[in-house]
């Protein structure tokens, strides 16, 4: 990421450090993880000591601190989506990307994630693939689909 | 568009907005709330928009995308104006039939909804037994709005009970009649807003604060942020009645990462409302200065907490602190603080608009008004469901609902998230009540699961711990452990390695972390697993004496060969 384009979004918000989530946020929202360098670079324009920011990237659950595979996997595994079988929907998908929820795999391949609830229970369980999304998901239909972003 | 500088400008603008509309000319409503959205309900929108071009019938037909209509089961759908003819699951495939039935006022059969139980086709929205089942307060005009109009909003009678509270009332009368309507806090808990509004009032300081809680982080709770999205304006004139009655100076809207759709209405909503002059300095000429900002939270549940909300929205990690001082006191940035959830706020206009007197004659005794829900699991009708205080759970779930799947039986609801419990199904005339909830062991929260015969409990109570242990901050030794060494329990359990005295020691750490867990989420944290405990214990026994899933979910190990 061009550190200069974090320069810009920390002023955006006029370096308060209240915006610390508000920055990180539109760090990651551009770049998709946070680098150590725009990290070190938020702390020394908020002048929030480091170990604080890394205090707020490691708990708030959208930031990631690694990079994103090539392929980024959502599934909901919200209640509603639990008691129509997500589960094993996930179980599928870890064995056929070879990564973990909330893990990218070693090639950068693929990037899995579960969310608790993308609002969309009518078409449960729901499977979003680069941000493209599949309802009414089946451990067959899933398996297939990761197979086809691969490909494509 | 000029600043408007007083009401009577608001009320020529809401007349020309009105006249220049013909009532007659046939509109398309077509759901754009989130759900319809990964329908991909965009290219349906662009496709009417495209037909009616091409067929040059601009001016004679208007085409309006709406927020979510409710009815997500059988989404995107498509409502005709003036008639409110209702099609359903519509593709772009049916859109130059569509509007060529518009065109030459004729039905098309196939799309309307079938009465499931009787066969026969439905045409109006209001007559389909969904909707027809339910008191629509708020939900009632979403399909009359586009949540990026403004005028739409106008159209409806919006900023009306701004208006009126502008005009004839003073910020003590607005406070009792908040009271009277006995409007209570609607993310669960039942706090009477009224009186959280009148410590704010006279809390003395030169800043104080107002927040809407659109965090809604339930797993499979939805209900908040399509509320949102479908009408933005509601809430911005929600908030300009408190910000009046409790004199508060800035405005602030919590919403979740995860709904970025909900985020893109909001914002929008708001730039339009500054760009009226309904948000900012000396709104509509009077005293009254006030803004709204989104404020968007970096994904916990835990944000949800209060002291956790205040925390993230100051730039600080969001974890919980004990409460010494009331938030109306001490509460954003030290200063007084009004907190209400999203659903209360979209209420205030209502009430101020029909007068207290009208709410409170739907609804119980302590509990007035309507109550809007998610409902979604293992249900036939998934959708967005507005019940009056008082009404069945059953009605909810059977009439509104339309009952289980097909060849499926309903096990239990559950209720109130991941802290709430569950409603076993010969208990489901409870009604929607908060104090009756309360007397069951369950808070009234916004999202209502339904769980068949195909789902297991013990594995529900499971999937709730491991949300919760994942979700929790991790400060409290009761909160953090407790729920680390359930799952532990929970996994034996599910793997046929239970033994008798698990179910007692689950309750005796759950009696623990119910004193001395720090903030609502420890405390609330074994709430499911008492309540399966209570209704289906036979279901943790079959698991532990029998070594069986009864559900078939749990992977057992299969029975050893003698």
């Amino acid at each position: 990421m061009d550190i200069k384009r974090v320069d810009q979004i920390i002023e955006k918000y006029q370096g308060k450090d209240s915006a610390l989530i508000q920055i990180l946020l539109e760090i990651q929202n551009e770049n998709h993880w946070l680098p150590k360098e725009a990290l070190e670079k938020v702390s020394e324009c908020l002048q929030v000591p480091l170990s604080k920011v890394m205090n707020t990237a490691t708990f708030h659950k959208t930031f990631s601190l690694i990079p994103e595979g090539q392929h980024e996997i959502h599934i909901c595994n919200g209640s509603s989506c639990h008691v129509r079988g997500a589960q094993r929907i996930i179980d599928t998908v870890v064995q056929a990307t070879g990564t973990l929820p909330g893990e990218t795999d070693e090639n950068l391949r693929y990037s899995l994630k579960t969310t608790t609830c993308m609002g969309c229970c009518a078409a449960g369980p729901v499977m979003m693939v680069d941000g493209g999304y599949h309802n009414n998901m089946e451990p067959e239909k899933a398996e297939e689909i990761i197979k086809q972003s691969d490909k494509g | 568009m000029p600043i408007l500088k007083s009401v009577f400008e608001l009320e020529e603008l809401r007349k020309k907005i009105l006249s220049d509309k013909d009532r007659n000319i046939p509109c398309i409503a077509i759901c754009g709330g989130t759900g319809c959205h990964n329908q991909g309900n965009q290219r349906l929108v662009q496709a009417f928009l495209n037909e009616v071009k091409i067929k040059k019938l601009q001016p004679r037909i208007h085409i309006r995308e709406t927020g979510c209509q409710g009815f997500c089961e059988q989404g995107p759908m498509a409502v005709i104006f003036p008639q409110k003819i209702c099609y359903v699951k519509v593709t772009v495939e049916d859109v130059p039939e569509i509007v060529a039935g518009v065109n030459n006022n004729k039905i098309i059969e196939r799309l309307l909804y079938t009465n499931p139980s009787t066969g026969e086709k439905i045409i109006h929205e209001d007559d389909i037994p969904f909707y027809k089942n339910q008191t629509r307060f708020i939900g009632g005009d979403f399909n009359k709005i586009d949540p990026n109009s403004i005028e739409d909003y106008l159209a409806t009678g919006g900023y009306s009970a701004f208006v009126k509270v502008l005009q004839m009332m003073t910020p003590e009368q607005v406070i009792g009649e908040v009271k009277k309507s006995n409007i209570r806090g609607r993310s669960g808990n039942g706090f009477a807003a009224g009186r959280k509004w009148e410590a704010c009032l006279k809390a003395e300081a030169e800043t104080k604060y107002i927040i809407c809680n659109c965090h809604e982080g339930d797993p499979g709770a939805f209900v908040d942020r399509r509320m949102l999205e479908a009408n933005p304006h509601g809430v911005i004139e929600g908030m300009l009645i408190g910000a009046f009655a409790m004199k508060a100076t800035e405005g602030f809207i919590f919403v979740g990462d995860e709904f970025p759709l909900t985020v893109h209405n909001t914002e929008t909503a708001i730039k339009q409302a500054e760009e009226f002059g309904l948000l900012g300095k000396n709104i509509l000429g009077s005293e009254l200065s006030f803004t709204v900002k989104v404020t968007i939270d970096g994904g916990n549940y835990v944000c949800g907490e209060s002291t956790a909300l205040t925390a993230s929205m100051e730039g600080r990690v969001g974890e919980p602190i004990a409460k010494y001082d009331h938030a109306t006191e001490h509460g954003l940035w030290a200063k007084p603080t009004d907190l209400n959830n999203l659903q209360t706020w979209a209420n205030i206009p209502f009430i101020l608009r029909k007068g207290a007197d009208e709410y409170i004659k739907t609804g119980t005794e302590r509990s007035k008004g309507t109550r809007s829900f998610s409902l979604s699991g293992a249900i036939r009708n998934t959708g967005i469901v507005e019940a009056p205080m008082g009404m069945p759970f059953r009605k909810i779930v059977y009439d509104i609902g339309g009952g289980p799947r097909e060849g499926r039986k309903i096990k239990a609801l559950q209720v109130g998230g991941p802290m709430g419990g569950f409603i076993p199904e010969n208990q489901l005339d409870i009604t929607v009540d908060f104090d009756e909830l309360t007397k069951a062991g369950l808070t009234l929260g916004p999202g209502l699961i339904a769980i068949d015969d195909n789902a297991c409990i013990v594995d529900m109570v499971k999937y709730f711990f491991a949300f919760l242990s994942n979700e929790s901050c991790g400060k409290c030794t009761p909160c953090r452990e407790g729920l680390r060494q359930m799952i532990k329990i929970m996994n034996r359990i599910t793997e046929g390695k239970g033994k008798k005295a698990d179910l007692e020691l689950l309750e005796a750490i759950a009696k623990v972390q119910k004193s001395a867990a720090l903030c609502a989420l420890g405390k609330g944290a074994s709430n499911t697993l008492l309540s399966a405990l209570k209704n289906f214990r036979e279901e943790f026994e079959a698991h532990i004496e029998s070594k069986q899933c009864p559900a078939g979910v749990c992977k057992m190990p299969l029975p050893a060969a003698n």
